[in-house]
């Protein structure tokens, strides 16, 4: 209590102000689940943050600044998200923030964001249909994951029955609906597609692996596609396996499991299912040992790297090179200097920074092996990210465009801006 | 060219594994020679092109494209990067590459990774391989290679296959084998044959069988496709428009795609219409500004289509009559009409005993699932439905067994041994922790039932955050023993998973023991004596605080091993206890306090109840929880004593 | 608090009830001290998000009250509250939301060729709200978020109905114990799993988000908005307090609990039991709604989690360590505890080093929490609260053996053995 009375006496600064031209040292606003559920995912980027701003501060920091992370920890309450948020930038007043991982936590801090003219870099695989002019996104939206892997599924295996699998959740629940979608304009008929939602934490699979069996009936391959999130997918995996399902059978691409996530399975009997990703471990470059190595030196050598980490590292050297550009750490400047920014993937090929606050990432196809690591199987060329999906009618004539149109929800029929500030 | 390529090789291999006798690649082996031909479409990887390739390797005649196609499956072969030369590799110590020749399989030498790109065949490519490998594999000598040609046409068969497998029958040795190269003839007879007779034949031999395959092979044949005409054709089955089956909308768009009516106006065109037509602030005649209700809009569209500014609006009545003017039908399209029919009749015939046995085996899930309840359930039976004891701990106790399970495994690799040891370890972990927590915290709270809710809640809170700051928050892996692997397939809809049956089985030795212990043992007695009258047990003898802290410590140690089955078939986290409380609870509860068989029916109702909602409305699981909960609200409050209400003596303790 | 059936009658109500002078007293102190010290009002060594964290405190306060009341006083231990606590949040925040957004679309279509129809406005709300959750078209909850009043009209009714409907299936059937705590909790968990549905129509687990921004006072910046909100919540702990004051003064108080001590008796002396339990149950949850409906729009977002039957518990917890069957000890323990929770989760107490193992507090608080929860009951019925009795110089009369209930006249251990 105490140091929040005095963080505020010493920071008599009016909300919406943010100060320019670096006074050292340069804060970074770290805001990560430390604890609660969110934590085993959220303390790994807080790492990641940590070991990205130190690397940083030995190249000689920022502007001739010192890097600063000031961490905080929003303990997985959405709410509390927000006031985190707020104390970050009145009175921590940090010139930056990393932070977040789900979509509601996003949500929730938007609004402060906005108000107080904050930037926030958001690394984590999302739904899309969501553009705010104060945050980078630099995870995969749906077109940077979903679509691809949809492509996969019907190009390369010749899926043609879909049962699309996810947590009751708002990433589930709009992927999803974009997917049915896509298919559907892909000439898969309505009732090829079988959908599914189960609470966090599921258990009971057996009665919707049946189901998914039973799908083939009728003579057409299977494929799944799951937004299984978290625990629940322990269940799922182990009830796939007890009922004997190949990966040459009934495919399953994942995308919200990763290298982490495995850890807590015994792989032997999931080899050749997959997930799709911008990011994996096993990618075979020069720039991903090295960051392997680092991160390794740092946390132990059990430990594994995954892809919202990827995209802290892509979205915080960005950042620096955007202020680095600016000469200044003041908000408007260093957003107009992202656009174009161009950093190189840990997985081949660069990254670039669009006006739609999206990054041109490649997608890549991993299946699960044995040893918990994903082989590559697939890599596409950088595919531009999509504030606004082209598969849903009501979003598909939107465009959201930063420089040029000043304009998040940009209605292309109209040719209007719908809003400027985020609608949360 | 070749010379050059020769000279790439040599020197990458000399300058890579200096060390390593290099031997000389044969560059111009046919084996290499056609995999060059087709090389671009290798390294593309892709399953829309490959076909060409594999299909060449697979008609070559070489010696070598058997290997080839299978080590390629196996994602053994590489090629130089530079070059394109195809190699076989597999890693050799220190992260380097032992190469082999494509041709005859020769080792060339060892040498760094770099220079060289692996292929990576997707699954669906491996598919193509599979199929390709069939020819080579159906007479092969090894039964167990034919058994993967066998795989290999149930995946992905193709018309090639029926021939091939028509020959492979007669030769066959191994009667397994032999019945399933049958079967799967008359599979392929039924998608690939000509003879529409043959096909017949085929289709009835499979009357009734449940398999998912030959569902697969007959439902094709009975598509049909829609379509609409003046007068009905021969052979059609007519449709009736505005039923289930053919909605007015779809119908009209048919019409509207075959060009047989104009499309209807919808409020999008409407609107665009009115404003391409808007002119100095109004739109056929009208403001504006007061066209913002649909009927001012829809209103203002007739004026401009008066004014044969734009198309005639197609109303309502439009549509029906356009609809009543044609026959809507649908026509076969996968097979002919003869084979149609006899694929449908097969079907329905299939269809009813598939119904039958999805319901047998919703049965056996909700029995699964009840099992699951009572297993968790049983430990607070005593607790609460013996002495009445709150114990919002319960679930933590489940938890600390499946940890348990988790700490042995640590320790003992053998996953066999690990479940024998976890099993009596769990009981004593949890035992010993139930003893400690009823001395500690519940004897002084007899009285009031209230406060050993919320005390015991305490405990719970604290629990669950020990194991987080023990454990972590990530699910932690408890792997069940081999032979529970795999499920007990009685068709292929009635299955269940062994580790099901297991914890079915378990549920059934908990009964057991429990009745034993309460009906046949002396502390059984004493325990029934103690929670009908404390004082007049004591008075005989018995020590009730002896007693008290024995039965909570067992009620605990059965929550312990509960949560070590839990553990194997879901997962072992800090909040897994919550999942179970209020079920458990809500089990007891509904079966009847103090009463067992009150707790078995509970669980089989519980779980009945969650399965039958989760069938009524598949999409949403959520919905099925949501649902029982409030079902089960409902039973308590007209048979709040539970399903088997204790009546006489022991209803008053 | 003085034991009510001891005192005459006739005195007016706040002259036989000091504390709640001496209450009312310190919260407009409070509030007009945090005014004068925020960064809206006053010379801003309070900043906003910590003026935010004491005007959502003294809502918890609000539903802590409710809570004291229909369990210490009442004796009817609800693990349900902060559902109805949940509901009146969802009921204020759909309104916020809609009125909102509305704003906003009405804006984007003013700038199309054509004036836009009611099915256009409402069809663009619908899918700025719903777009997120993969729909389009509102669900019949909502047929009423157009509308402030009748919003505010659901905040009270819509939490009162649940309870009274919950309320009057269970105590008819006779459902009392620990029975009616685990009905309770069950009602709530049910709440949250329909709330988590995206089928429920109030955007699943995403909720409703935003809400600190009120419709049409975009331009007035959140330091004033928050102490604003600060006022209101005060005024609303402060009118709560005394109307439960009044509420368990006189003979209705000594009813209630009587019905807390001896159910059995009070039925026999012809009462009817029932109808006092439902009244007390339905007031609570009607007051719990409204301390949620100040809350969110401090908080900013509400979603399913924010039910779930935990927050009920420790809603319990914080009554218990205030001190049950006092109300100024629910408030006591409200703010103490979730105060002393922020502290600690948010990593602002030091971590202890003890050389082997450092504690951290954001790991370790939960456990301490957990374990000083069953230190109360075990050793301290009367919580915090019950400080003020050594202080007050007033003894319960001398009977035998610890004391059952959190009140002087509650029943004896001796007492109750039968």
């Amino acid at each position: 209590m105490s140091r929040k009375l005095l963080g505020a006496t010493t920071a008599l600064v009016l909300a919406g102000t943010v100060p320019a031209l670096a006074d050292c040292p340069v804060k970074v606003g770290v805001l990560h689940s430390l604890s609660g559920t969110m934590a085993i995912s959220e303390t790994t980027l807080k790492d990641t943050m940590e070991m990205l701003i130190e690397q940083q501060n030995e190249k000689g920091g920022v502007l001739g600044c010192e890097l600063e992370a000031v961490v905080v920890d929003p303990a997985s309450d959405w709410p509390l998200f927000a006031e985190k948020a707020r104390e970050l930038l009145t009175v921590h007043e940090v010139d930056v923030i990393f932070g977040n991982w789900t979509s509601v936590s996003r949500k929730s801090v938007l609004p402060v964001i906005e108000e107080l003219n904050g930037l926030l870099f958001y690394p984590v695989q999302y739904e899309g249909e969501e553009s705010s002019k104060n945050v980078f996104y630099t995870g995969a939206a749906p077109n940077q994951q979903a679509i691809p892997a949809t492509d996969y599924f019907l190009e390369e295996l010749g899926v043609e029955k879909f049962a699309l699998l996810g947590t009751d959740y708002v990433y589930p629940r709009t992927t999803n609906n974009i997917l049915e979608s896509y298919l559907q304009q892909k000439g898969i008929p309505a009732e090829d597609i079988f959908v599914n939602y189960t609470p966090f934490g599921h258990s009971d699979w057996s009665k919707i692996v049946s189901d998914v069996v039973a799908l083939g009936a009728d003579g057409k391959k299977v494929g799944v596609i799951s937004t299984i999130n978290g625990d629940a997918n322990v269940g799922f995996y182990k009830e796939l396996a007890a009922a004997g399902i190949s990966a040459d059978d009934i495919p399953v691409v994942a995308f919200s499991v990763g290298e982490e996530e495995l850890s807590g399975l015994d792989t032997s009997n999931l080899v050749g299912h997959l997930a799709a990703w911008n990011y994996f471990q096993s990618a075979d470059t020069d720039a991903n040992a090295a960051w392997i190595e680092a991160w390794k030196a740092r946390m132990g050598e059990d430990r594994v790297t995954n892809d919202p980490m990827e995209a802290h590292y892509i979205g915080f050297n960005m950042w620096v090179n955007a202020v680095t550009a600016a000469e200044t750490t003041d908000v408007d400047a260093v957003r107009s200097a992202m656009y174009g920014q161009e950093f190189p993937n840990l997985t081949g090929g660069t990254a670039v920074m669009l006006p739609n606050h999206h990054l041109a990432k490649p997608v890549l196809i991993g299946e699960i092996q044995e040893d918990g690591q994903f082989d590559i199987i697939s890599q596409t060329d950088e595919v531009p990210g999509d504030a606004w999906t082209d598969y849903l009618p009501e979003s598909a004539v939107l465009k959201s465009d930063w420089q040029e149109l000043g304009c998040g929800m940009y209605n292309t029929e109209t040719s209007s801006c719908v809003q400027i500030e985020s609608n949360y | 060219m070749l010379c050059f390529v020769r000279h790439v090789i040599l020197c990458s291999v000399l300058c890579f594994s200096a060390a390593v006798p290099a031997v000389a690649q044969d560059i111009g082996a046919p084996i290499q020679t056609l995999l060059q031909t087709h090389g671009e479409v290798i390294k593309q990887s892709s399953r829309r092109t490959i076909g060409p390739a594999i299909d060449a390797l697979a008609a070559s005649g070489l010696d070598d494209a058997k290997t080839v196609l299978e080590r390629w499956q196996n994602k053994e072969m590489w090629f130089e990067a530079e070059t394109g030369v195809f190699v076989f590799a597999a890693a050799a110590e220190g992260g380097m590459l032992r190469l082999f020749d494509v041709a005859g399989g020769v080792e060339i030498g060892v040498t760094e990774k770099r220079p060289y790109k692996q292929l990576k065949p997707n699954s669906g490519i491996r598919g193509l391989i599979s199929a390709a490998l069939v020819q080579f594999q159906l007479n092969d000598p090894d039964p167990s290679e034919r058994a993967k040609a066998l795989t290999a046409i149930e995946r992905d068969a193709d018309a090639s296959h029926l021939a091939a497998l028509r020959g492979a029958i007669d030769g066959e040795t191994v009667p397994e084998l032999k019945a399933k190269k049958q079967r799967l003839e008359r599979l392929l007879t039924i998608r690939f044959s000509d003879d529409d007779a043959d096909r017949i034949t085929a289709i009835q031999s499979f009357a009734g069988d449940l398999g998912v395959d030959v569902r697969a092979a007959l439902n094709p044949l009975v598509a049909t496709r829609l379509d609409v005409a003046d007068t009905l054709p021969e052979n059609a089955m007519p449709v009736e428009v505005g039923t289930e089956d053919l909605s007015r909308a779809r119908a009209y768009a048919l019409l509207v795609d075959k060009e047989l009516a104009a499309a209807q106006t919808d409020p999008a065109t409407l609107r665009d219409t009115l404003i391409a037509n808007i002119d100095a602030g109004t739109v056929a005649g009208v403001q504006v500004a007061s066209l913002d209700t649909d009927d001012a809009r829809m209103a203002a569209y007739a004026a401009l289509a008066a004014q044969g500014l734009a198309a005639p609006l197609v109303t309502e009545a439009d549509v029906t009559a356009a609809l009543e003017a044609f026959q809507f039908f649908e026509v076969f399209t996968g097979a002919p009409v003869s084979v149609a029919q006899a694929a449908q009749r097969a079907l329905s015939d299939i269809e009813t005993r598939v119904a039958l046995n999805q319901t047998a085996d919703l049965a056996l899930d909700a029995l699964s699932l009840a099992s699951i309840y009572f297993l968790a359930a049983i430990g607070l039976a005593i607790t609460f439905g013996v002495m009445g004891v709150i114990n919002m701990a319960h679930g933590e106790f489940i938890m600390m067994g499946a940890y348990t399970g988790y700490v042995v495994q640590l320790f003992v690799p053998d996953y066999t041994l690990s479940i024998l040891l976890a099993i009596p370890l769990a009981f004593a972990v949890t035992f010993s922790a139930g003893v400690a927590m009823e001395r500690l915290v519940i004897r002084w709270l007899y009285h009031r039932p209230l406060e050993t809710l919320l005390a015991t809640f305490g405990v719970s809170i604290a629990l669950q955050q020990l194991a987080k700051n023990i454990f972590g928050t990530q699910a932690r892996p408890l792997t069940a023993p081999g032979w529970l692997d795999g499920s007990l397939i009685i068709n292929d809809i009635v299955s269940i998973s062994y580790i099901r049956i297991a914890i079915f089985v378990l549920a059934l030795l908990f009964l057991a023991l429990f009745l034993f212990v309460m009906k046949r043992t002396r502390l059984g007695l004493e325990v029934r004596a103690v929670t009908q009258n404390p004082r007049m047990a004591a008075s005989m003898g018995i020590n009730p605080d002896r007693i008290n802290m024995l039965t909570f410590g067992f009620g605990s140690g059965i929550a312990g091993i509960a949560g070590v089955a839990i553990g194997l078939y879901a997962k072992v986290t800090s909040e897994m206890g919550t999942d179970y409380i209020v079920q458990s609870f809500m089990t007891v509860v509904v079966g009847g306090v103090g009463n067992i068989w009150g707790t078995l029916l509970g669980a089989t109702l519980v779980g009945t109840l969650q399965k039958g909602i989760e069938w009524m409305n598949p999409s949403n699981t959520l919905a099925a929880q949501t649902y029982m909960i409030l079902f089960i609200i409902l039973f308590i409050q007209f048979r709040p004593r539970g399903i088997i209400a204790l009546k006489g003596r022991a209803a008053e303790a | 608090m003085a034991d009510i059936a001891l005192t005459p009658p006739r005195r007016p109500f706040v002259a036989r009830y000091p504390s709640v002078i001496i209450f009312i007293g310190l919260l407009a102190l409070f509030t007009i001290g945090v005014t004068v010290l925020s960064e809206g009002f006053g010379i801003g060594v309070i900043s906003t998000s910590f003026v935010k964290t004491l005007g959502k405190t003294l809502c918890l306060c609000l539903v802590a009250l409710a809570m004291d009341l229909v369990w210490g006083y009442c004796g009817i231990l609800s693990l349900g509250h902060m559902a109805f606590f949940g509901i009146g949040g969802y009921a204020i925040g759909m309104w916020l939301m809609y009125a909102r957004t509305e704003i906003i679309v009405r804006d984007s279509l003013a700038a199309a060729p054509l004036p836009p129809t009611p099915q256009e406005i409402s069809d663009g709300i619908a899918g700025q709200i719903f777009g997120v959750v993969g729909a389009s078209e509102f669900p019949p909850i909502w047929a009423v978020a157009h509308s402030l009043p009748l919003q505010l009209a659901a905040v009270v009714l819509v939490p009162g109905l649940i309870a009274l409907v919950f309320g009057w299936l269970a105590f008819r059937s006779r459902v009392t114990g620990v029975y009616l705590s685990i009905l309770t909790q069950a009602m709530t968990l049910a709440l949250a799993l329909y709330l988590f549905q995206n089928d429920s129509g109030l955007r699943g687990n995403n909720g409703l988000s935003g809400l600190q921004n009120l419709p049409g006072l975009g331009h007035v910046p959140q330091s004033t908005l928050s102490v604003i909100f600060l006022w209101a919540s005060a005024l609303a702990l402060g009118l709560g307090y005394l109307l439960c004051a009044w509420v368990v003064s006189g003979k209705f108080g000594s009813v209630i609990r009587a019905i807390r001590d001896d159910e059995a008796r009070v039925r026999f002396l012809g009462y009817s039991v029932e109808a006092y339990k439902l009244f007390i149950f339905t007031f609570t949850a009607i007051l719990a709604g409204i301390a949620g409906a100040l809350y969110y729009p401090q908080a900013g977002i509400i979603n399913p989690a924010e039910l779930a039957p935990i927050a009920s518990i420790y809603l319990a917890v914080w009554v218990a360590i205030g001190g049950r069957g006092r109300l100024y000890g629910a408030v006591i323990g409200a703010a103490f505890v979730s105060l002393l929770s922020t502290w600690f989760t948010g990593g602002q107490a030091p971590d202890i080093n003890l050389g082997v193992y450092t504690v951290q507090w954001v790991d370790w608080w939960t456990i301490l929490l957990g374990l000083s929860f069953v230190a109360v009951t075990l050793f301290a019925p009367r919580g915090i609260g019950g400080l003020f009795d050594l202080i007050s110089d007033r003894r319960s009369p001398d009977r035998h053996g610890a004391d059952l209930g959190p009140g002087t006249g509650a029943l004896q251990e001796k007492e109750a053995e039968k």
